[in-house]
């Protein structure tokens, strides 16, 4: 395998193959009701365009949407054990894997990628929501750290998008202990001086908040984000009353400090770009044009 | 009067006839029963016996939440001189559920950190049933910072069923506290060991116990969610919280085989709760020698190792 064949180009592969036609050819805004066209909302970074609704963005999307020229370059992420505590719900864990492997198309939630950044070198992850709700297992925490690592090591800023429902209880303790695993790799970038910019998206809980999703240089939040510890359902059950209006969500965690902004979408890229030129003692990246480098849609 | 689990029911009933004879015994109203007691003696120990060498997942969450299992204060109050308790976050308030303070372990000054669950209704809710709140985990930091500081070594005892989840707390960043507290456990250039005394409730207990060396008592869980938490989850069923506890592997003898602990501390015949002060002394011993292990290592090797050691886990199972 050549670098050629680990790098992602989207324009060219969308011309090549044929594209899957969704189910749904119009997207209901779950604020308004709006009816959205799939590909207007695909144009727009799945922010609907009327009520600037952030709906979840396909992981490989944000990579796509994040690199300079929709270019980078997807890193090896280390194999993990499968199913240590040979562990079954109602299902078996291997089969919900299975499952998900399928639906998503990847090995498990976190995908690693670098790339330049108005010409900056950078390293990013993304979390995906899709694969068993992004949760938090050995898989994903190795991704973390792989990439964290890599960042490190090639001196470059790195920026992680999380969205996770928390841990993957399948894995048991051993999923409890990427909490720390992470943040053994948020102090190894600490230590090298390199930039973390958290991006939180929709939504960050549990676990996954309680270590890396909190430890970054930078907090930057989508708007309308769920972000917290507990979930709503656990602390109403706990508390036994109504949780009040836009609890723990972006604004909130603004209004409380735990965030440095709440960002639209459309605005992540540039606010990115400024502030890892700045930590890099790099010139402004002024080049006019550079808001959105987002692949055109087949 | 003793608290009996519903598994120790043999147990219970063989002891309650052994009291009962005690009690004709003491009335005058019985003789020459006292053949007959240490029978009855010998065959209750070894029930308890049977029963403790094989207790499942489920059975050891019992007996690691039992309301006499020795606490946070007790191992203070047997093991550490001169304890003095420190108070409150520096920035909003102090947090019960979170106990702090330097002693000497042994002569050696130290900083002893770890959570309270109480022993009575008022303590209990004082200490909020050892369910901490962001202030908690921003003492621990603070006590830890200081702790490095003078170069003492820091010792944390773990037993909380998670951390509080509550409006107020998220609402002064619980997420961010527990991060904080373990990237400053993970971060810290004097030696550090946790001991899982009860209960390890996730992210709420390794906020406390990133350390150089985690011990766990033989009948303790730790647990990336409670048992019935997952079974409401997974299962959609609370009643489900026996499998989930069997599932996930909680038990000490599981996680030292997943090298996520590093060795585990006896418990007397029946549970902690049966000998407090026999297994606070295996657990002074433990820590000791865990202490002693550390000792010659200077900041940047302390970290080097919880490094490499955190990392490690998981790669090789």
């Amino acid at each position: 395998m050549n670098w050629l064949t680990n790098v992602v180009r989207p324009k060219i592969k969308s011309l090549l193959t044929k594209k899957d036609v969704p189910e749904n050819l119009w997207i209901k805004c779950p604020e308004t009701g709006e009816m959205v066209f799939h590909r207007d909302l695909e144009a727009n970074q799945f922010v609907i365009p009327a009520s600037g609704y952030h709906m979840r963005m396909p992981a490989k999307l944000r990579l796509d949407t994040l690199f300079d020229g929709g270019m980078w370059t997807a890193l090896a992420l280390p194999t993990v054990p499968a199913d240590p505590l040979r562990f079954r719900d109602e299902r078996r864990y291997v089969d919900r894997l299975r499952d998900a492997r399928a639906k998503t198309g990847r090995d498990d939630a976190v995908i690693v990628g670098s790339g330049t950044l108005d010409g900056l070198a950078l390293t990013a992850a993304v979390q995906d929501f899709d694969f068993m709700g992004g949760s938090l297992g050995m898989a994903a925490g190795e991704a973390i750290v792989t990439g964290m690592l890599a960042a490190r090591d090639k001196g470059t800023p790195f920026v992680l998008f999380v969205a996770s429902g928390g841990a993957r209880m399948q894995e048991g303790v051993l999923s409890l202990m990427q909490m720390p695993r992470t943040t053994v790799a948020v102090q190894a970038l600490r230590q090298a001086k390199l930039p973390y910019f958290v991006v939180l998206t929709n939504p960050t809980t549990g676990g996954v908040t309680a270590s890396y999703a909190m430890l970054g240089d930078v907090h930057i939040a989508e708007p309308g984000a769920l972000i917290g510890f507990a979930g709503p359902r656990v602390i109403e059950q706990t508390i036994r009353e109504k949780l009040p209006e836009g609890f723990q969500r972006a604004e909130y965690l603004h209004e409380h400090g735990m965030v440095d902004m709440v960002v639209h979408r459309h605005q992540i890229r540039p606010t990115l770009s400024r502030l890892a030129h700045m930590f890099m003692k790099r010139d402004a990246p002024g080049a006019p044009g550079t808001e959105l480098a987002i692949a055109e849609p087949a | 009067m003793r608290s009996y689990l519903e598994f120790e029911k043999p147990v219970a009933d063989l002891e309650g006839q052994i009291q009962e004879l005690r009690a004709l015994v003491d009335k005058g109203e019985a003789v020459d029963v006292k053949d007959e007691i240490e029978k009855l003696e010998a065959k209750a120990g070894q029930a308890l016996t049977d029963l403790y060498l094989k207790l499942t997942a489920w059975q050891k969450t019992q007996v690691a939440r039992h309301p006499d299992r020795p606490h946070f204060v007790d191992y203070v109050e047997a093991l550490i001189d001169d304890f003095t308790e420190m108070a409150g976050d520096r920035s909003f308030g102090e947090d019960a559920a979170i106990v702090g303070g330097f002693g000497r372990f042994r002569g050696q000054p130290v900083a002893v950190i770890g959570h309270e669950k109480g022993a009575d209704t008022a303590s209990r809710l004082t200490h909020n049933f050892g369910m901490a709140r962001p202030e908690g985990y921003r003492k621990a930091v603070r006590l830890m910072q200081t702790a490095e500081r003078f170069g003492l070594p820091v010792i944390t005892l773990v037993d909380t069923a998670g951390a509080y989840p509550g409006i107020g707390a998220e609402e002064r960043g619980q997420a961010e506290a527990i991060a904080r507290s373990t990237d400053c456990c993970l971060g810290l250039g004097v030696p550090n060991v946790a001991v899982i005394i009860g209960e390890g409730g996730s992210g709420g207990a390794i906020a406390i116990a990133a350390t150089n060396r985690v011990l766990m008592l033989e009948h303790a869980i730790y647990s990336v969610i409670s048992p019935e938490g997952a079974a409401s989850i997974l299962w959609r069923d609370s009643a489900r919280a026996q499998d989930a506890a069997t599932g996930m592997k909680i038990t000490a003898q599981d996680l030292l085989k997943f090298k996520v602990i590093d060795a585990i501390v006896p418990e007397p015949v029946g549970g902690a709760h049966r000998a407090p002060a026999q297994v606070i002394a295996a657990t002074g011993a433990a820590l000791d020698k865990a202490l002693g292990d550390l000792a010659g290592l200077g900041p940047d090797e302390l970290r080097r190792v919880r490094w490499d050691k955190f990392l490690a886990i998981g790669r090789s199972l």
